[in-house]
């Protein structure tokens, strides 16, 4: 009797391992990319992840996801998870450019291509770099805002916190052009840190300091979200309010005319070009070392 | 014997007001926008969210605890109450849920630290981590936006030309004061805070005290973050990160002592209305980014070392 047993339990074992032995054999089949994500705390991102997998069910890729929740040393582990797994190729959207160089490296070594996407990375062999160009929408905000403005009045910069990459770039595109109009004067520059709260209250205090403002420019939606809640819990009425990223809430704003604009830097198209770029790589194809998403802006 | 102490404690709190004043006089000469009537009700409102989370932090850090979940505690019940407030509830029970919900966890974090004997500084660390973790999974990373008007008045209503979330911090604080100082309860906190051990052999039950104190901190944070959602007319997952480090110095600057049993909710105030000042001052200045931080920390610094001198004369 026991002996029957052990051997009906012997025979289930092997009969399930043969069967799942031929599952993974058929799940191989088609592409696997593995998708790093510095955080998805960031509508943008969330929107981000969603064009990607958008377009890895068209191609009919598997997309695997992890979330480094900006912390560079659960990104290393998630990436090493990944090579392990055997992806076809990476997808990395690094929380640091310095600090994703030895994993991209890890990668390189196993022979898995990586691809970056909206940050880059200081080093290591990248295939491409899908990004939009922050100084060119900065530029895109800035033409508008004279545009409405007929090239004059006072206009306040709300910027992101101070030394990363996009309040550099988005600040610098804004200036240059901002600072060649001599009709335009900024009468307060201040960071909010890209937080809503920290829009309403900086802004808040700079309506105390300021009595006349035409126009404000943010360099993300949340910041200018909070500006607009400070203006209007002031009374103060007739400003331009510019953002940049066009998460929903923002082009709600513009539909509703509390946003002038915003500059979609177009998050579903950058991880929709990713995975396309990856894809057509792996079966292939060549594909530019830099891959500019376009930048829009979205107006009433 | 307590007519001393209550003079020792104006004589502590003077160089901080000392400092406070200093501060408002050096900036009105900058700015001549900074002492106008319409700036500051505007620094009053703007501190009156870190004060309401300050009071709670006040009494947790006279228990000779620490509570580090409150940011995470208003974020999570915040984005909550917003989205029962969408699904059409009535606004005073999405309030009241949203309340509880912030009481409950802060109780949660009491049980933590007092059934499990999981020191403050891990156990709300630990909840930080959760309760944030927790809104970003019930928002799935998206900000809730477009609040019932009635709701907002919390965060924007006026009352006279006072704004309302100042007359809640107020009668936040004068509660707090009630409770801490005119109350048993109080005098047990302060107690326990001295000296656990010797609180528990005088009888009083040291264990609930310390679970009321974090779960009134948890329910003054969820209080604190739907005045915040009011006034944004949205709630963010990301919404009260931080804000535990401002509410900590809030408490410290005002003279509240880490080793618990020393301090008050009026030099809180001091503390909140100081940082709200500084944050007021830079922008009005407009101070650059790069150097905001910099600014910040020496004035805390100074302030702080005045408040010292103070203390050794007394």
């Amino acid at each position: 009797m026991k002996k029957n047993l052990s051997f009906l339990l012997i025979l289930l074992l092997v009969i399930s391992t043969v069967s799942f032995a031929g599952g993974n054999k058929e799940e191989s089949d088609g592409l696997t990319l593995g998708l790093s994500l510095s955080t998805l705390n960031n509508p943008f991102f969330v929107t981000l992840k969603e064009g990607a997998e958008a377009k890895a069910a068209e191609l009919g890729a598997k997309l695997i996801i992890v979330d480094s929740q900006d912390d560079p040393s659960k990104e290393a582990t998630n990436i090493e998870d990944l090579i392990q797994k055997g992806v076809d190729a990476l997808l990395i959207n690094p929380t640091d450019a310095d600090a994703i160089v030895p994993s991209i490296k890890k990668a390189n070594a196993a022979g898995i291509p990586v691809f970056t996407i909206d940050r880059g990375a200081a080093g290591g062999d990248v295939v491409s770099h899908i990004a939009s160009d922050n100084v060119a929408g900065g530029k895109m905000a800035a033409e508008y805002m004279v545009e409405l403005l007929g090239g004059k009045g006072n206009v306040v910069e709300l910027e992101g916190i101070a030394g990363t990459s996009a309040a550099r770039d988005r600040g610098k595109g804004f200036n240059s052009v901002v600072s060649g109009n001599s009709g335009l004067s900024v009468v307060a520059r201040q960071t909010a840190n890209f937080n809503r709260a920290e829009g309403l209250s900086v802004f808040e205090n700079i309506l105390q300091a300021q009595s006349e403002i035409s126009a404000v420019f943010a360099h993300n939606d949340e910041m200018i979200l909070g500006a607009v809640q400070a203006a209007e819990a002031a009374g103060r009425t007739g400003i331009i309010f510019i953002g940049f990223d066009a998460v929903d809430d923002a082009v709600n704003a513009v539909k509703s005319g509390k946003l002038a604009a915003t500059v979609a830097q177009q998050p579903a198209e950058i991880g929709s070009l990713g995975v396309d770029a990856a894809v057509k790589s792996l079966s292939g194809g060549s594909v530019e070392s830099s891959i500019p998403v376009p930048l829009a802006l979205v107006t009433k | 014997m307590k007519k001393s102490e209550k003079i020792n404690g104006y004589g502590e709190r003077f160089g901080l007001i000392i400092a406070f004043f200093i501060m408002i006089i050096t900036i009105s000469f900058l700015s001549d926008r900074f002492l106008t009537l319409p700036n500051i009700l505007n620094i009053l409102r703007q501190s009156s969210i870190n004060g309401i989370i300050a009071v709670g932090m006040t009494m947790v850090i006279l228990t000779a605890g620490i509570d580090l979940s409150v940011g995470s505690i208003l974020g999570l019940t915040a984005v909550i109450t917003a989205d029962l407030l969408h699904s059409g509830i009535p606004v005073f029970l999405a309030i009241l849920l949203g309340l509880l919900l912030g009481f409950c966890i802060g109780f949660v974090n009491g049980l933590l630290i007092t059934k499990f004997k999981i020191p403050p500084f891990i156990a709300t660390l630990g909840m930080m981590t959760l309760a944030r973790g927790l809104a970003f999974t019930y928002t799935q990373g998206k900000p809730i936006t477009g609040l019932n008007e009635s709701f907002r008045v919390i965060g924007t209503g006026m009352i006279g030309s006072i704004p309302l979330p100042v007359i809640i911090a107020a009668l936040v604080f004068f509660l707090g004061y009630l409770f801490l100082k005119r109350s048993r309860h109080g005098e047990n906190i302060y107690a326990l805070g001295n000296n656990e051990t010797a609180a528990e052999f005088s009888g009083i039950p040291v264990k609930r005290y310390i679970s009321l104190v974090y779960a009134l901190s948890g329910f003054l944070s969820a209080l604190a973050g739907m005045i915040l959602i009011g006034r944004l007319d949205s709630a963010q997952p990301i919404i009260g990160q931080g804000y535990e480090f401002d509410a900590i110095a809030a408490v410290v600057v005002g003279g509240t002592s880490f080793t618990g049993g020393h301090g008050s909710v009026w030099g809180t105030l001091i503390g909140v209305l100081i940082i709200a000042v500084i944050n007021n001052g830079l922008n009005l200045l407009d101070v650059s980014s790069f150097y905001e931080q910099v600014v910040k920390g020496v004035v805390i610094a100074i302030a702080l070392l005045l408040h010292r001198l103070a203390q050794k004369k007394n």
